[in-house]
């Protein structure tokens, strides 16, 4: 799987090279600037690119703006943003296209090998993975998504972080019928289209921040 | 539309005329008791009472003359030196800080020169429209006299009916003439006013200097708290597991060959304990300079922040572009701050921000639907935004009956009032 990385700490990303190629996925290019990371990325078209949220020479959200350029002209191009904080705000940006293949998580995430390289996988595979600091945060509002029950507000938790209906049922310890019977009421109550099952996800998740 | 608002501040100038007549009247009292008070000083020292009183009233009148002056357009700032500390009525430290103020003389001179010119404009400009409209009201009366006794405007004595009639256009134009004379006339006395009651270049200097030094010492204060806050935050944190850190790690090591299986399970807890260390330097940091603030400026930072909060918030901004940092920043912590007000204390359901820039100052509102009865003497948090404010010369104003709503306003000047000097000359 062809990875493009972009982060400005040498460390780092020799870090995340290393670390994604005892996986198995080919790092075809790495960047460490804003202004080379959308050619670079339209250069390569990648599987996955992993990209920080700040770079120079701005220092500010270069990452974001060129993960989201990036998209707008490769419609869907998966991208996995990482970042030393995370914002609702951020979140909702990324996941603005209505598309998948979005993750964004803390860099801490990177210390758990494998759900990082699962989280990898999953916005490679057109999934949406959510930082549970943003999933928590959003739960801890009082603000209504009033519709849902508590459990399937715990469900649409837990699909913002990214996790399978199997993994979602493993963790709520219920079956994955009664999860998929969850996510069903949801989508209905949030008043979403019937469509591929990814998009909808999203659209949820998307329902969420904007709550 | 136009002649409407000419009439209404001719109108209201001559109301002031007549506020201003009754004012001065009160000078020649006020003039012989502060003379009174100054000769009676050796006498069983009296002075040392009577003066401070005398003086307090002479400062209440020249404070209504000021907002006089400054409804009519003409701003006066009260010159007064502070009152020191423990200066007790009857005691010499009170007596030399009114005596050694320039402002209390100067109020002193402008009491007789004040109330002769305070009459003089406020008759004028009462006398021409009063006289103006006694053209038009008296016309019926010389229609039936018309006698050879009496006279109106340039006309005199009135001997026809014809005559009569001539006292109309001129009472009205005296009258209009009167109307449009008189802001002039307040405006005038306004100035004489400025002339003496305002604080002299010097007192005004001293005045920011004893602000600034305030502001300053405030300033200095909480910058120094806040540095050790973060000292013994990292001191006892993040320092403190990276210490352990190492320790686990190097456990970790020695432990690889003799006993695999515990090498693995404490490498599990440094990764945890790196974690701890990282949770907590992003809270010390968001403290220091949020990361959003430095991202996005005010504009995105807030809404950032509106979007994490607990009760639902409106964010309305037209600030654009980048402020200065230690504006930017200190905006976004009053503004931070008002917030958790609304969202812990109060009980609200809703709140809302408005960012607004007007010229080189920023507005900025917090409002919300709790339950009112916010009052900055309690508490430290309202405290720290004026504190905070000070510093840049931003003001904050709050208004919070109880039963709500609650509303915090603040004002921010957004360019700095002293420009940090270039260090380097460009010559090397």
């Amino acid at each position: 799987m062809r990875v493009v990385i972009a982060e400005d700490h040498a460390l780092l990303r020799d870090g995340l090279t290393r670390l994604l190629e005892a996986f198995d996925f080919d790092v075809v290019a790495t960047v460490d600037d804003g202004p080379s990371l959308l050619p670079a990325l339209l250069a390569n078209k990648p599987d996955v690119a992993v990209v920080d949220v700040r770079l120079p020479p701005t220092f500010t959200d270069e990452g974001l703006q060129g993960a989201i350029a990036a998209r707008t002209q490769v419609p869907g191009l998966p991208i996995l943003v990482l970042s030393q904080h995370v914002e609702p705000l951020y979140a909702r940006e990324l996941l603005s296209d209505r598309r998948g293949g979005v993750g964004y998580l803390l860099k801490d995430r990177v210390s758990n090998v494998a759900q990082f390289v699962d989280a990898v996988h999953q916005v490679a595979g057109g999934g949406t993975v959510m930082d549970p600091e943003v999933v928590a945060r959003l739960l801890d509002r009082s603000r209504p998504l009033d519709v849902l029950t508590v459990r399937e507000r715990e469900v649409l938790g837990e699909m913002a972080a990214g996790r399978s209906n199997a993994a979602i049922a493993t963790r709520l310890f219920v079956t994955e019928k009664a999860v998929s019977k969850h996510i069903n009421n949801i989508f209905s109550k949030l008043g979403l289209p019937p469509s591929d099952d990814d998009n909808r996800r999203v659209l949820a998740v998307l329902a969420y921040l904007n709550a | 539309m136009e002649t409407r608002d000419w009439v209404r501040e001719g109108l209201r100038a001559t109301a002031g005329g007549v506020l201003a007549i009754a004012l001065s009247i009160t000078n020649i009292p006020l003039f012989v008791l502060f003379v009174l008070a100054l000769v009676l000083t050796p006498v069983l020292g009296l002075g040392l009472v009577l003066l401070p009183l005398v003086t307090a009233l002479v400062r209440a009148r020249a404070d209504l003359s000021r907002r006089l002056a400054a409804g009519f357009g003409v701003p006066i700032a009260r010159p007064y030196r502070p009152r020191p500390e423990q200066a007790r009525l009857g005691g010499w430290r009170r007596y030399r800080w009114i005596i050694t103020d320039p402002a209390t003389w100067r109020d002193f001179g402008w009491l007789l020169p004040g109330a002769v010119i305070g009459l003089v404009l406020g008759v004028l400009s009462l006398a021409l429209p009063l006289y103006g409209v006694e053209g038009i009201v008296l016309l019926p009366l010389w229609i039936w006299l018309a006698t050879d006794s009496y006279g109106y405007g340039a006309i005199w004595p009135i001997e026809s009916v014809g005559d009569a009639f001539l006292s109309l256009p001129q009472g009205a134009l005296i009258l209009g003439i009167g109307l449009a004379a008189a802001p002039y006339l307040r405006r005038v006395d306004a100035l004489f006013a400025h002339l003496l009651l305002g604080p002299t270049r010097n007192a005004e200097l001293r005045l920011r200097v004893t602000q600034l030094t305030v502001t300053r010492a405030d300033t200095v204060d909480a910058q120094a708290a806040e540095l050790r806050r973060i000292e013994r935050d990292l001191h006892d944190g993040a320092q403190a597991r990276l210490v352990s850190l190492g320790m686990t790690i190097g456990l970790a090591e020695e432990m690889v060959d003799r006993d695999p299986d515990k090498a693995r399970e404490l490498l599990a807890e440094a990764r945890e304990a790196s974690s701890t260390a990282l949770v907590e330097l992003r809270h010390l940091v968001r403290g220091i300079h949020p990361p959003v603030l430095a991202e996005r400026g005010l504009d995105g930072a807030v809404r950032a922040l509106a979007l994490n909060l607990r009760i639902p918030t409106n964010v309305e901004s037209d600030v654009t572009g980048r402020l200065e940092t230690p504006v930017e920043s200190a905006a976004y912590f009053a503004v931070a701050e008002a917030l958790t007000n609304a969202t812990v204390h109060s009980g609200a359901t809703f709140a809302y921000v408005t960012l607004h820039r007007d010229g080189d100052v920023l507005r900025m509102e917090v409002g919300d639907d709790g339950q009112g009865g916010a009052d900055p003497g309690r508490g430290t948090g309202l405290r720290g935004i004026q504190r905070r404010l000070a510093a840049f010369d931003g003001t904050m104003a709050l208004s919070s009956p109880p039963g709500g709503p609650t509303i915090v306003t603040m004002e921010l000047p957004c360019v700095l009032s002293s420009p940090r000097t270039m260090l380097s000359s460009g010559t090397d």
